[in-house]
This record gives structure tokens, C-alpha cells and sequence, in this order.
């Protein structure tokens, strides 16, 4: 009521403190509520990993040349880190700790721990093939979303990736099979890629067709393309679908590195071109002049037109990169992976790569860091399938898509796409 | 052209204008004229274009054409026949006989009722990738109700149908509840769902509830006798759920332009802020479309286990949800349109299995063929490039929402 009186200003003033009060307030429970559900996480792990083994060692392999072994015992290790995690939840109850995201990652890697050696107690479980197959199934992942993340800065949304994967995965596998060189297929998946890429560009750009719709449509016309040569030519001609793939080559020295070395640095090309692409794009992105004008024809095109950038060619540029992107991505396929085409070989991996965009935020380094997560999901999927676990195995390979819900959905209100992502542009 | 539009009487009644913009009443024929133009360019480019696609993965062909020069007639006589083969048995097969309008007419039941589901939720600007999710689940449920569910005969049926609508209601709630929520948007978890649905529909066909005693195959138990959709022509397979599929499709246009919900629907997928403002409430708007959608699909993936299969098995819908998408946007989203662009699928794809068996020509062909009529139909600017059309003064309607909007 005396506010009433008072001058604007001390209204204002005291409407703000308590605003802020409310706010902190609200962090606070935010803080609690995060602290509980670390707390039970760790009982959980006491429980179900601890308690619920049967008191066996498991036997992690860590290398593979020469084969060295940790022996675990799986009780003891599940106790402690569950504990340990129980402990953390606690101190974040009573009082917020630093580090948040640090500590979210370091109980996650407790979880994932204690959960394989949960899974492979009284066996030997090979943990440096695993790691290697997790860097391997997020390869094509995140070149897939790095041509995600090219088409959507510049503000076309490319639902396509999937259709360009496949399609340059049957162009790369018949390129490489009819020259008998693997470098040719590459290239010619490159250009696949980007030949449906400038399909979707000049729809979207060009006829400002609804950019989903133009990007369905690629889908449709890339699964059907597929299957119809594929049954049409490969099937007759056994012949033009024996691609091989790249054999791995380790990198001198980084490759001596114990563990880390045979994890990283003993792989194909593939690999190594990921390690390379996605930092150097993040850094064109958001260091150099092309960056600075992809990203402003993304968020305001008006004003990027106004300050003299051509939208619609940088718009049509940045979506055919991203389909040499999704290109690579999609001859990893035949080349790096299976070394022939089969068909509809994506199974979901372009749609996986768009979510993983949305869940690394638009940022390709963001893109890589989810796709290792998929990637080690995948791969503890079939390591599981093959230790023997009691949960049917449609669920295990349900588990990332689900995963990829709950991302999505929790990320929704936090990820924010470029600002005109979408949207047609019409010049005047 | 002229003929095909002109021949076409349904297509007038559903562009009756009564809210929308009210143009000076062209003459009917003009109207109908107007509406078929582009979808009938659209599909008679497709057919060239597959038509060249077939041509040039033909051996024959080819090694005419490698000949050319010594013989130029016999490259174009072979190049004509191959085409023609092809084109005249998929036509044979789509609409030559009883059999083969019976084929197509199952065919084209659940397309349009999932074309109806993806045109439902176009209008509320949602785009339902997820049809093929919600047919699944659509399936399995009513799978479930028709094996255990013993009743006498209609209520049978009728309870396998709920059953389907429940199960797709459920997978495209949850799509809607997210995204009124959390604001994901609905492309991510449909597309998701569909891959969740899918292992779902695996691990249940390995459980003792669906399959019978000692099965090898994953291959549900029988449905009841009573529960299956009765046939009206003897002999032929076609049966009553192409009238569900119709009654469906009256639903949904008597929803979307008779009904306050529909109202609101449309009110949000036009302008979700000025719907907000004027009081609708947009989260439970959006979530129920999703789940009117899904439940159009699951009543699509029901029509299918109690009507021609009988039984669920891994790949009982296929991608006919995929399909579906199609059929929604040559349908251009609206009731009559759907029906019409599900019995074209439908046609097509009962002719291509008659092609593949005439002419070794891989069905996937028909896929191809899709795939560029909803290129044709979603890009109008390109078929009037094409055929030097000028330009109509009716917006192009914008479907669906970027990735932030609300």
C-alpha cells in the first residue's frame, strides 16, 4: 500500500527483489530436486547393480595387441560407485555444487560402469571393441548431422538427410564397385549427396516449397530410386555391388598411445575425416567471414540482405555442402561399414543424425559429442545382445530412440534453432 | 487434361467456400477445372519421367539405344514397348478386372484413412510423420481385442475398430502431449515412434499373449471368425472396410467444417498466437489433434489385421504410413481430395504387383512415381514452369511449422 505512494522508481525496485527472490527460490528447489534424483540414481545402482549381482568378478578386456585383461569384482565396484554417486546427491542437497554439467557426466559414466559390470559378471567382456565400435557407429551419425547443421544455420531445415545418405550410399557402393577404386566411390557419394541436396535448395529456395514437404518428398524419391535399381541392376549384376570397404590405417605415434591409441587412432579414413570436419566447420562457423554470413542469412535474412549478403545463394551454397556432408555420411555406409549396398541400409541413421543436431544444439562439436553417446549406446546394445542379458532384445534397440524422445522433448524449450529456420525467403 | 478434369464430379462440393475467402462464384466446371489442373500434371509427369526411369534400367533398351545409329527406329520402338508393357499391366492391374478394382479398393483403404490422419493434422499445421507408428499400434491392439474378445459378430468388429483408434490415439497423443508441453516438435517424435512402434510390434510377436503355442514364425495367432470385416462381392477380397475408410473421410470433413473443435483446429494452424489470444486453448487443441490423427491411422492399421490378413506379422503395415503422407498432400489435405489421391495410390499399388509379375519391373518403381507427384503437387511453381501455366491468385498453402515455432 505505501508503495502506492512511493515515487515509480521504489515500486519498481522493490517489485524487482522480490522477483529475484522468487527466482532463487525456484533455483533452489531446482537445485534440491536435482540433488534427489542423483541421490536415488545412486541407491539405485546399489541396489539393482550391486545387490543384484551375484558376487562374480567380470573380466573387461582394455586392449587388443598384446590382450591385457581388468579383472573387476562386480559387487564390490557397483557398491562403491553407487555410493560414491548416493554421497555427490547428497552434497547437492544440502548445498549446490559447481561443476554441474561435470558432475552429470562423470554419474553418468558411474551408471554406464557399474551397469557393464553388472552385465558381464562371471564373463569377459571385450570394453576397448566396444569403445572402438561406439567411434565407428558415430561416424556416419555425425556427418549426417553436420549436414544437419550446414542446411539449418543457414535456415533451411533438411529433414532429407536420411534420403541423401541412401542414395549416396547406392551411388558410392556403385561407383567404387564399377571403378574398383574405394577414393572414387567416396567422391561420387560426395557428389550424390549434393546432387539431392541442390534438388532440396532449388525446391525451397528457389520455389519456397514448405522445406519438410521438399524434404519428404527427397525421402520418398531416395528410398524408391534405391530399391528399384538395386532390384533392377544389382540383382542381375552381382558384380557392380562388391564396393569393399576402406581397411583401417593407424595413425604413427598417436596410435602407440595405450588404450586411447587402438580406441581413436586405429580406424578408416572415415573416422579420421570426422575428427577433422567437424572441429574445422565449427571454426568456419563461428570464426570466419563465411560463418558470420551462413549464420546471419539463418537468423535474419532481411538484415543480412540489407547489409548487401546474398541470401538466396548462400542459402542454396550452405544446403548443397551440407548434402556432400550427408554424402560422406551415407558412403560410410557401403565403404566404411558393410562393403555393398543393401537395401533401405540407413534404417533411421539420417533421422537419428537430426535429432543428434537438435541435441548438440546446432553446433557440429555439440553434434559430435551426441553422436559418441549414440554411438556407445548402439554398440553396448549388440555387446549386450551377445553377454546375455534378461531384457528382450527389441527393447535394447528400442532404447535410443527412446532416448532421442526424452532428449528432444527435454531439450524442447532449451535448444534454440536459428532464428529464420523455416522460413522462405523472397527477395525483392 | 480437359477430359480427365472435366470427367471428375467430386471434386467440386468440398472448395464450397463458407468462411474462407469468398471469391466471385466461378462456374463449377471452371472450379473443378482450376482445382485438378496441377495435381493432373503432376501425375502425368511422374509417369514420363518414371516412364524414362524404366526405359533406361531396361537391357533391352539399352542395347538398342548402344545401337542407335545403325538402327534408330528399333531404339524408339523398343524404348516405346518396354514403357507401354509396363504402364498397360499396371493399369490392367489397378482397374482391368473385378479382381483387380477389388485390390485396389482394399489397398486403398487403409491409405485413406491414413491420408486422412495426416491431412487432419496438417490443418492444425502439424505434420504427422508418424502414421506408420499409429497404424502399428493401431494393429496390435486391435489384433489383441480380435483373438481374445469373444462376442457375437458386429460388436466384435466394432470393438476391434476401438481398439485400433485407441492404440493410434495413444501413439499420437503422446506426440501431441509432447510437443503441447516441452514444445518438441512433432517431426522428431513421430518419426521416433515409428521406430519405437516398430520393436514394439517385434517383441509382441514373440510373446505367448500374441503367438500361438509352439509357433516358429512370428506370426500372430487367428483373429476370430467373427471379428473379420465381411466381404460383399463374392469371390473378391475387397471388403467393408473401404466404407469405413469413406464414413471416415465424412467425419473428417464434417470435423473440420461444421464442428467448433475443427474451427479451432484450423484457428490454430493458422496463427497459433491469435488463437491463444482469443481464448482457445492451444496445448489441448494440439495434443487432441494428434491424438484424432493417430486414431484415424490406428482405425487404418485395424482395417488391415481384421480385413485381408487376419492375422500381425512383422511387416503387416509396411510403410504404408509412409504412403499415407503422400496421399495426404496430393489430397491437398482435404477429405475429398484424400479419397480420391487413396484410391490413385491404392491403384497403383495393386497395378505394380501385376506389372512386377508381367514385366519383371521391380514395384519399387510405383515408389518412385509417388515420390514425384507429391514433388509435382508440393511445388506448384515447377508445374506451371514445366507447362507455362500462368500463376493463380489462391495461395499456396503453408503446412506445417519450423522447428521453434509454437
Amino acid at each position: 500500500m505505501s508503495t502506492a505512494e512511493l515515487p515509480e522508481m521504489t515500486g519498481a525496485a522493490t517489485l524487482t527483489t522480490s522477483t529475484e527472490e522468487a527466482l532463487a527460490a525456484a533455483e533452489r528447489r531446482k537445485q534440491i530436486r536435482l540433488g534427489i534424483i542423483w541421490l536415488v540414481t545412486g541407491l539405485g545402482v546399489v541396489w539393482l547393480f550391486g545387490v543384484g549381482s551375484d558376487g562374480l568378478d567380470s573380466t573387461l578386456q582394455i586392449s587388443n595387441d598384446p590382450p591385457r585383461f581388468l579383472t573387476l569384482p562386480s559387487f564390490a565396484t557397483s557398491v562403491t560407485i553407487g555410493i560414491l554417486i548416493a554421497a555427490v546427491g547428497i552434497m547437492q542437497i544440502i548445498r549446490p555444487l559447481p561443476h554441474k554439467g561435470l558432475f552429470g557426466v562423470l554419474i553418468l559414466l558411474g551408471v554406464v560402469i557399474s551397469f557393464l559390470v553388472w552385465a558381464a559378471a562371471g564373463q569377459q567382456f571385450s570394453l576397448v571393441g566396444m569403445l572402438e565400435s561406439t567411434v565407428t557407429r558415430a561416424t556416419p551419425l555425425a556427418l549426417g548431422a553436420l549436414a544437419g547443421v550446414l542446411c539449418e544455420r543457414a535456415g533451411v531445415v533438411n529433414i532429407a538427410i536420411e534420403g541423401m545418405m541412401l542414395f549416396s550410399a547406392f551411388v558410392a557402393s556403385f561407383a567404387a564397385s564399377a571403378s574398383g577404386n574405394l577414393w572414387v566411390g567416396m567422391a561420387v557419394g560426395l557428389l550424390g549427396g549434393a546432387a539431392l541436396a541442390s534438388g532440396h535448395a532449388k525446391l525451397s529456395v528457389g520455389y519456397r516449397v514448405d522445406q519438410i514437404i521438399s524434404g519428404t518428398t527427397i525421402n520418398f524419391f531416395a528410398t524408391g530410386i534405391t530399391a528399384y535399381l538395386a532390384a533392377a541392376v544389382l540383382t542381375a549384376n552381382p558384380e557392380l555391388n562388391r564396393a569393399g570397404t576402406f581397411s583401417s590405417w593407424a595413425i604413427p605415434v598417436l596410435s602407440d598411445i595405450p588404450f586411447l591409441g587402438e580406441v581413436l587412432f586405429t580406424n578408416n579414413v572415415y573416422v579420421y575425416l570426422m575428427y577433422i570436419l567437424l572441429p574445422f566447420v565449427t571454426w568456419m562457423l563461428f570464426r570466419s567471414r563465411w560463418g558470420l554470413r551462413v549464420r546471419s542469412v539463418g537468423e535474419n535474412p532481411e538484415a543480412a540482405d540489407t547489409v548487401g549478403i546474398p541470401v538466396l545463394r548462400t542459402r542454396f551454397r550452405s544446403v548443397v555442402l551440407g548434402g556432400m556432408a550427408a554424402g560422406l555420411a551415407g558412403s560410410f555406409l557401403p565403404l566404411g561399414s558393410t562393403g555393398s549396398f543393401v537395401e533401405d541400409m540407413t534404417a533411421g541413421r539420417g533421422f537419428i543424425a537430426l535429432a543428434i543436431m537438435i541435441f548438440g544444439r546446432w553446433n557440429p562439436m555439440g553434434a559430435l559429442g551426441a553422436a559418441l553417446l549414440f554411438g556407445f549406446a548402439e554398440s553396448l546394445n549388440q555387446k549386450l545382445a551377445i553377454l546375455g542379458t534378461p531384457i528382450p532384445s527389441e527393447f535394447l534397440l528400442m532404447a535410443p530412440y527412446v532416448v532421442t524422445l526424452f532428449v528432444v522433448a527435454g531439450f524442447g524449450g532449451r535448444a534454440t534453432p536459428p532464428a529464420a529456420d523455416g522460413q522462405p525467403y523472397e527477395t525483392n | 487434361m480437359a477430359d480427365t478434369s472435366t470427367a471428375d464430379p467430386t471434386a467440386g462440393p468440398p472448395e464450397q467456400p463458407d468462411e474462407e475467402q469468398v471469391t466471385q462464384q466461378a462456374p463449377l466446371w471452371r472450379r473443378a477445372f482450376d482445382t485438378l489442373k496441377v495435381p493432373t500434371l503432376a501425375i502425368f509427369s511422374a509417369l514420363v519421367i518414371g516412364g524414362l526411369v524404366i526405359m533406361f534400367t531396361d537391357e533391352d533398351v539399352l542395347w538398342a539405344w548402344a545401337r542407335f545409329f545403325n538402327d534408330p527406329m528399333r531404339a524408339l520402338s523398343r524404348s516405346w514397348e518396354t514403357v507401354w508393357d509396363a504402364y498397360s499391366a499396371l493399369f490392367r492391374g489397378a482397374l482391368g478386372s473385378p479382381a483387380a478394382i477389388s485390390e485396389t479398393l482394399l489397398k486403398a483403404t487403409p491409405l485413406i484413412l491414413g491420408g486422412l490422419a495426416v491431412a487432419f493434422a496438417f490443418k492444425a499445421a502439424l505434420f504427422n510423420i508418424g502414421a506408420n507408428g499409429q497404424m502399428i499400434m493401431g494393429a496390435v491392439f486391435a489384433t489383441w481385442v480380435g483373438f481374445t474378445v469373444d462376442v457375437p459378430g458386429p460388436l466384435a468388429i466394432f470393438l476391434a475398430m476401438l481398439a485400433g483408434v485407441l492404440g493410434g490415439a495413444i501413439w499420437g497423443g503422446i506426440a501431441g502431449t509432447l510437443k503441447a508441453t516441452t514444445g518438441a516438435h512433432e517431426v522428431i517424435t513421430t518419426i521416433m515412434l515409428n521406430f519405437i512402434a516398430t520393436f514394439f510390434l517385434a517383441y509382441v510377436l514373440t510373446t505367448n499373449t500374441f503367438l500361438p503355442g509352439n509357433a516358429n514364425n512370428p506370426i500372430s495367432k487367428r483373429m476370430l471368425e467373427q471379428t473379420r470385416l465381411p466381404r460383399f462381392i463374392d469371390g473378391e477380397r475387397v471388403d467393408f472396410g473401404i466404407f469405413i475408410a469413406l464414413a471416415a473421410a465424412v467425419f473428417v470433413w464434417w470435423l473440420l467444417e461444421r464442428s467448433t473443435f475443427g474451427f479451432q483446429v484450423k484457428a490454430v494452424g493458422m496463427n497459433p498466437n491469435a488463437a491463444r489470444y482469443s481464448g482457445m486453448k492451444v496445448a489441448l487443441i494440439t495434443a487432441l489433434t494428434m491424438a484424432i490423427a493417430g486414431g484415424l491411422s490406428g482405425l487404418g492399421g485395424a482395417t488391415i489385421v481384421i480385413g485381408p490378413t487376419g492375422v500381425l506379422t512383422a511387416g503387416v503395415i509396411g510403410t504404408l504410413g509412409f504412403d499415407s503422407i503422400a496421399v495426404a498432400l496430393l489430397g491437398r489435405s482435404n477429405p475429398v481430395g484424400v479419397v480420391a489421391a487413396g484410391l490413385l495410390f491404392g491403384g497403383l499399388n495393386a497395378g505394380a504387383v501385376q506389372m512386377q509379375v508381367e514385366t519383371q519391373i521391380p514395384v519399387d518403381i510405383v515408389i518412385v512415381i509417388q515420390a514425384l507427384i507429391i514433388l509435382f503437387v508440393a511445388a506448384p511453381a515447377l508445374v506451371r514452369a514445366i507447362y507455362r501455366i500462368k500463376a493463380d491468385d489462391a495461395a499456396e498453402p503453408a503446412f506445417t511449422s519450423s522447428w521453434g515455432g509454437s
